[in-house]
């Protein structure tokens, strides 16, 4: 050691508040909405812009945590220069767009679309589906009669290709009896608008369980598992993450489905408590729908970054320990 | 991806069809045997590989329907297992194509064409004589079909051998005696390419330019391809260069055929220009409107002419892979193409270094199992990739993002077999053919009730009457009640509009729309509430169900024409007009893909102007 000079100096310390690097602009895109001019980031969707400007836009097939799949067609908005109207939701705005969302031509394809919907599949269980019906004065009972409902299984026997002509007395419908066949939730396919949400939920956009998806061609299009064998023998892992998303009440509790089916279901006598899901260290949040002190369904709000609405089989069905069943004869089956 | 399986074991028949496709497995994780020394005890190898083979599935499952008729259970699994594709997503393509059962069925089974141009020639009488021969539809035995693209020939059937050596055969004209002998010989039939001159009427005329070659010579033989002129458009594409290409076919101002008449010079230029790599050429092949048959036409009797015209689309926008789409319904056509395939590839044609130019190019061949849909774009990259044939939403458009997510040019068969011409003639020379708005020859597909149906090659610019004047005119000294222009997503015309030029330019001044080129032609005979109520039960039937306005709007358009022709419409006639009004604008309007948009053309065509229903007739 020859002197003591120190062989590393710290760098003095800032004299004022450390900045994050400069970001260059994100690159931003001028349009018009229903004559307003409105300018937006470029990777900003129509439905995204409109939102912006307070426009709200009907959708049923969309939903923040999912990949746009555009083929409810209710979003659909008129963009001068197209030959067709064009859907808002997975369209990502172009500059110098000229786009109208209330022009005749798309309230005529709203009420079109909420009449197709209508008349052919059970929306009782779907509110927002019933309040754009009001909007835009559909009215599915011009299509006649309703057909009687397909028998057990025989919709999801259909083959593709020739089908029976009908003679016009009768709306076709995809009412058909519900699909109970586990304890925790069941599946009324009459109520379904395949919109392709539940498929996504169970693919990539969430579980990766691919435990579902859409089979058949046409009207005759369904949610199937492998070989239509029942839930217990697919591969569902039951994390309900399809419930989550679907939008008419198709997919339920089989607890909320019991009680409908009692007369029993009262939303003004439900409560909503946010808490965090006890099982593991993830932390999900958790909202718990109770009604007469017990648990009748659990949500997770999308906006947690922590599930963006998703939840695993033990935070959405794993609740029923909260009612205190008899812990003795838990612990000793026996007696 | 965990993968379920939980259905009965695949039997070693049902191994060995999906092995003749996809190769024995050669992992534990393509459901082979266990290599330790490879794999270790661990991982297991080969999730990455096998995923990216799921484009094989549809061959797979051609590969077993064909062994034993339906698509048994064991079998789905063990393609799933090799292709790591989800049990439920392989349910989900099955179920959407109508030659593939996932029920038991016999082996031999006859689909029946019924759609528009085989009704007006006798299919109902072929139906129900098979019914009384082979029993009812539901036994499986025969089956109705979709337009079988022998609308020259109708009407037609299509006889489907499961087995060992499995055969298929179609029939046209189709008897009664025909389908039953076929069925007691266990002989497979050949046709000798004579037997198009049938279905090219113009046979012989020197002057044809596309159809030249068909009947005349022998379309499995390419040494009489190349003595007819074949691969001099190549050599002298070559000497052009791609660019050089690119700027002929830009000249020669070739709209494609398929039916959207979209400029194809400008398509292949984008894919050219496309900065990601690789690009792709694909043929798309899955003609299936009703009435059209000149794609069949074409690949029976001119095999290498597509060849070739893929080949120069290739080096023309640097794709290195071509895709030929074929319809499952083409039994011929498909064998055609296979054998010119492979006598290509054998003379240097095809593969690496073709004609020792230093490019790459090569065809593979993919069949389609029966869905109408597949003919979009869109949906047939969807049905190549092994995923259900459903359009996807454009933009971004196939130039850009297409097949395997790449820069895509497709083209229609007829579309590319104009390429040689171009390239022979220079674009210029190409442009002078026809009007000046719709450049070149064009095929038009003639049937229904004229004297010489067929494909006709026209300069473009003929009128209607003068073609079907070519076509012998309306037999028995009928009149015509009307024209089916364009194919069931075309247009009928009226006796009163009969001389319309046949051009793009010209169809647009009408109001009618050239589509395909179909030109099926009804007698005063005919039943057109028939006809029309065919049409609405193609389109709910082909439908693909992916968005609500198609899906639930070819059903109630269906539900409105019986209610029409049986003569209880809800409210008035009239109410019934405006509500179809109503549901063709949102089938128009906010449908995802063409099909939707064009299912209501031809059926509010007919009711503004023929009175095809009339009032007080009802037909039940």
């Amino acid at each position: 050691m020859s002197t003591d000079t120190v062989w590393f100096r710290p760098p003095p310390r800032p004299s004022h508040t450390p900045q994050p690097p400069e970001q260059p602009e994100p690159a931003s895109v001028d349009l018009t909405i229903d004559g307003q001019a409105v300018r937006v980031p470029a990777d900003w969707t129509i439905l995204q812009a409109c939102g912006s400007l307070g426009i709200d836009t009907p959708t049923l097939c969309y939903l923040e945590n999912l990949t746009p799949v555009n083929v409810c067609r209710i979003c659909v908005v008129e963009l001068a220069g197209a030959r067709t109207l064009v859907p808002a939701c997975s369209r990502v705005v172009e500059p110098g767009m000229d786009i109208r969302t209330d022009s005749p031509r798309v309230r005529l394809s709203r009420k079109m679309v909420l009449e197709f919907l209508g008349s052919s599949v059970d929306l009782s269980t779907a509110p927002q589906a019933q309040a754009y019906a009001a909007r835009y004065g559909a009215c599915p009972e011009r299509y006649g009669q309703p057909h009687a409902p397909s028998g057990p299984g025989e919709r999801d026997a259909r083959e593709p290709g020739h089908h029976h002509a009908p003679d016009g007395s009768a709306a076709e419908t995809v009412a058909q009896p519900v699909k109970v066949d586990n304890d925790l939730y069941i599946r009324d396919y009459g109520k379904c608008i395949l919109c392709y949400k539940c498929v996504e939920a169970c693919g990539t956009d969430a579980q990766n369980t691919f435990a579902i998806a859409v089979a058949g061609r046409g009207f005759d299009a369904r949610i199937s598992t492998e070989g239509n064998v029942p839930l217990p023998d697919s591969a569902c892992v039951y994390c309900g993450n399809c419930i989550g998303v679907c939008p008419t009440g198709a997919l339920m509790f089989r607890s909320e489905f019991e009680l409908r089916k009692q007369g029993q279901w009262d939303e003004s006598r439900q409560t909503r408590t946010d808490t965090i899901c006890p099982y593991c260290g993830v932390g999900c949040t958790l909202s718990l729908h109770v009604q007469d002190n017990r648990i009748v369904k659990v949500t997770s709000p999308l906006d947690v970054e922590v599930t963006h609405g998703h939840l695993c089989i033990k935070g959405r069905f794993g609740f029923e320990f909260v009612h205190g069943g008899d812990l003795k004869a838990d612990a000793n089956p026996e007696g | 991806m965990d993968l379920h399986f939980h259905g009965p074991k695949p039997t070693a028949a049902e191994q060995a069809a999906v092995d003749s496709v996809l190769g024995p497995p050669t992992s534990a994780w393509a459901g082979g045997a266990r290599n330790i020394e490879d794999e270790g005890h661990i991982t297991l190898l080969g999730g990455h590989a096998a995923r990216s083979r799921r484009d094989l599935l549809l061959p797979a499952l051609h590969a077993v329907q064909s062994r034993f008729g339906w698509v048994p259970p064991g079998a789905v699994d063990y393609i799933c297992r090799r292709l790591t594709v989800p049990p439920a997503e392989a349910h989900g393509v099955v179920t959407f194509y109508h030659l593939f059962s996932l029920e038991p069925r016999p082996s031999a089974v006859v689909h029946v064409c019924d759609d528009i141009a085989c009704r007006i020639k006798g299919a109902e009488r072929l139906c129900d004589e098979l019914e009384h021969s082979l029993g009812p539809e539901r036994e499986g035995h025969w089956k109705r079909s979709p337009c079988l693209g022998c609308c020259e020939l109708a009407p037609a059937a299509l006889a489907l051998d499961a087995g060992e050596s499995p055969r298929a055969t179609a029939l046209a004209p189709a008897t009664h005696a025909d389908i039953m002998g076929l069925r007691t010989s266990g002989e497979e039939r050949h046709d000798s390419f004579e037997s198009l001159r049938r279905s090219v009427p113009q046979c012989g005329d020197p002057k044809l330019r596309l159809l030249g070659r068909i009947g005349q010579i022998d379309p499995e033989s390419l040494d009489a391809y190349r003595q007819s002129g074949g691969y001099t458009a190549l050599g002298r594409a070559i000497e052009l260069g791609p660019e050089g290409v690119i700027r002929e076919v830009l000249a020669s101002k070739l709209m494609g055929r398929g039916g959207a008449a979209f400029p194809t010079g400008r398509k292949w230029d984008a894919v050219a220009k496309a900065p990601a790599r690789p690009h792709y050429v694909v043929c798309n092949a899955d003609e299936s409107e009703p009435g059209t048959f000149k794609d069949r036409v074409l690949m029976e009797g001119d095999p290498f002419a597509v060849i070739e015209g893929m080949t120069i689309t290739g080096f023309a926008t640097g794709s290195e892979r071509g895709y030929l789409y074929v319809r499952g319904e083409y039994p011929l056509a498909t064998r055609r193409m296979r054998l010119a395939i492979e006598a290509a590839r054998a003379a240097g044609l095809l593969g690496a270094n073709v004609m020792n130019a230093g490019f790459t190019f090569d065809v593979e061949l993919r069949s389609g199992a029966g869905a109408y849909i597949c003919g979009e774009e869109t949906a047939l990259f969807n049905s190549i990739e092994g995923k259900r044939g459903e359009p996807r939403n454009k933009p971004p458009f196939p130039v850009h993002v297409g097949l395997f997510g790449k820069p895509t040019v497709v083209n229609n068969v007829e579309t590319l077999v104009n390429i040689p011409l171009i390239v022979s003639l220079g674009g210029e020379g190409y442009a002078r053919v026809g009007t000046p708005g719709s450049s070149g020859p064009k095929l038009f597909c003639v049937s229904g009730n004229v004297a010489r149906p067929g494909v006709y090659e026209v300069d473009f610019g003929i009128s209607l009457t003068d073609l079907i004047a070519q076509a012998g005119g309306v037999p028995d000294g009928k009149a015509i009640r009307a024209v089916l222009l364009g194919g069931a997503a075309g247009m009928f015309v009226g006796p009163d509009k009969l001389d319309v030029s046949l051009t793009f330019e010209g169809t647009r001044a009408a109001g009618v729309t050239l589509g395909s080129g179909v030109v099926l032609v009804f007698d005063e005979s005919v039943d057109l509430g028939d006809v029309l109520a065919r049409i609405a039960a193609f389109f709910r039937d082909e439908s693909c169900g992916q968005c609500v306005p198609c899906r639930v709007g070819t059903v109630r358009q269906e539900e409105l024409i019986q209610r029409l022709r049986s003569g209880q419409p809800i409210g008035s006639r009239d109410d019934e007009a405006s509500l179809l009004k109503e549901i063709g604008q949102v089938m128009r309007d906010a449908s995802i893909c063409g099909l939707g948009q064009t299912a209501s053309n031809a059926i509010e065509s007919a009711l503004a102007t023929l009175d095809p229903i009339p009032e007080g007739k009802s037909s039940r």
